[in-house]
């Protein structure tokens, strides 16, 4: 019988190390797909940058430095029979992941000060727990860096201002941070339930495929509408001008309160890292965004 | 545009010539990392008449906290893309001034006051893409000395041996130019188009 522990604390360290290392296709094919279409010379040589590092990482160097704080999307299966080693088992790939990928520690005491050294301590990784129906396990490694996290923001609208300022909100942003959250970016917009909800939508949203859409019109249209507004300030690739300076803006929502409109906004640089796998009960891994060579 | 290829120690003449646009590839010794705390404590040895362990004067001062490894003893930068630099807006001008480093490194640009301080001093500001930290590392050769190891490693003083180390896009100069600045009143010039996609008249 296999060791369930070793065997989501092997899963996560390669989840991470994929992560860190190559972007997911999507996001891959939309930096290069964004160099054929800018004719701005600086916008192009930024571009190229991106994708020259992004080759250069492929061989297993981190793509870039700054790798975050370490935060998994965690769905168990209400039958999943290994619940209880998941949280170690997170926690222990992570300090392999940062000794051997390696990735940076980022893990910081807020009061006391100084650095954990591998990228654990207190509630970190951050785990975020979903309960779902069945019998397995689907974890996301999400690392993000810093200087995009910096870029993110909560508003608490009067709702009366309606849906148009949540545009603004959401374009405002964009033009007070310009390039500083390493643009190209994917904006995730979360509407409604309160502060602590709207900002916990926004991030999940930066997991969507590039290319979907909101399934309610009304909100595809919206997503629609604040990407072409932002791609329209000339900000561009690193804020040094260009057409493009976001790839993608997700948005979702939930009910809100009469009394609030809160509007949570993640902000993502252009190395937006993921990787998936689902964990059977039996203990049969697959990964899903990043599969096993000759899979 | 046009593209330069300096080596360390860098004089106040060859930082003037640069200009907004112009592309820069350094090599040799004089390459530092500093960020927040690094550029505070160089400050607060200054004040004290203290010598920091390397002399910044004519050097290359990277912004970023990189990701290092020990192999075979021997330390090597793995990753290393630039941070943001507005953060170092606090120090730089004073750091300039007190030390005379000739080409500071990052992302995002920096504001008016190191601005003045680059004009002053003869140096300049350059932008590296950010995100970019394993093409970086291949231009980061050799780690000759992890200094002010007790700030941890992203906010180390590296002391490192580059070559070739770009492209860095000279994005501030000595001569009061910025494309920083440009790209804010390009951006503010284009509000009224940007806000009537999103149904706002101004």
């Amino acid at each position: 019988m296999k060791d369930p522990t070793q065997v989501i604390e092997d899963t996560t360290f390669r989840l991470l190390k994929m992560a860190v290392t190559r972007l997911p296709k999507d996001v891959e094919a939309a930096l290069r797909a964004a160099r054929d279409r800018e004719d701005n010379e600086t916008a192009k040589t930024q571009l190229s940058a991106i994708i020259q590092n992004m080759d250069i990482a492929d061989a297993g160097v981190p793509m870039c430095q700054d790798t975050g704080i370490i935060v998994f999307y965690v769905k168990v299966g209400s039958k999943f029979p290994f619940t209880d080693d998941i949280k170690e088992a997170l926690t222990k790939a992570t300090r392999k992941a940062t000794a051997e990928v390696p990735i940076r520690p980022n893990a910081v005491n807020p009061i006391v000060g100084g650095n954990s050294g591998d990228n654990t301590g207190v509630k970190i990784p951050w785990i975020n727990w979903e309960v779902v129906s069945g019998d397995s396990l689907e974890i996301i490694a999400f690392p993000k860096g810093g200087g995009s996290e910096n870029a993110s923001i909560v508003g608490m609208l009067k709702p009366g201002v309606g849906l148009t300022g949540v545009k603004k909100l959401v374009v405002d942003n964009a033009m007070r941070y310009m390039g500083e959250a390493c643009a190209p970016n994917i904006i995730g917009v979360g509407i409604g339930g309160g502060a602590d909800i709207s900002i916990k939508i926004a991030k999940q949203q930066l997991l969507r495929p590039l290319d979907d859409k909101h399934p309610e019109p009304e909100v595809a249209k919206m997503e629609q509408e604040i990407m072409k507004a932002i791609n329209a300030t000339d900000i561009g690739p690193m804020g040094l001008g260009g057409r493009t300076t976001v790839l993608a803006v997700k948005v979702d929502y939930a009910m809100r309160h009469p009394a609030s409109l809160p509007v949570g906004v993640a902000v993502q640089c252009w190395a937006a890292r993921h990787s998936k796998a689902v964990i059977s009960k039996d203990l049969e891994v697959s990964y899903i965004t990043h599969p096993l060579e000759g899979d | 545009m046009t593209e330069y290829h300096f080596t360390t120690p860098i004089s106040e003449e060859e930082a003037r010539k640069l200009k907004v646009g112009d592309v820069v590839y350094v090599s040799g010794e004089h390459v530092y990392t500093a960020r927040d705390e690094a550029h505070e404590r160089a400050l607060h040895m200054f004040e004290k008449g203290e010598k920091p362990p390397v002399d910044f004067e004519g050097s290359v001062v990277y912004h970023v906290g990189p990701v290092a490894w020990q192999k075979d003893g021997k330390w090597q930068i793995v990753s290393a893309g630039p941070t943001t630099s507005v953060r170092m807006e606090l120090f730089e001008d004073e750091f300039l001034r007190k030390y005379r480093a000739r080409i500071i490194i990052g992302k995002g640009g920096m504001g008016e006051k190191t601005l003045t301080a680059l004009e002053e001093v003869g140096a300049v500001y350059c932008s590296f893409t950010g995100g970019c930290g394993a093409l970086a590392a291949k231009g980061l050769k050799e780690v000759r000395a992890y200094e002010w190891s007790d700030l941890g490693m992203p906010e180390a003083l590296w002391v490192i041996t580059a070559e070739n180390f770009g492209p860095l896009l000279v994005t501030m100069d000595s001569h009061g130019g910025s494309l920083h600045k440009e790209m804010n009143q390009r951006v503010a010039a284009r509000k009224a188009e940007v806000y009537a996609k999103i149904g706002i008249k101004e």
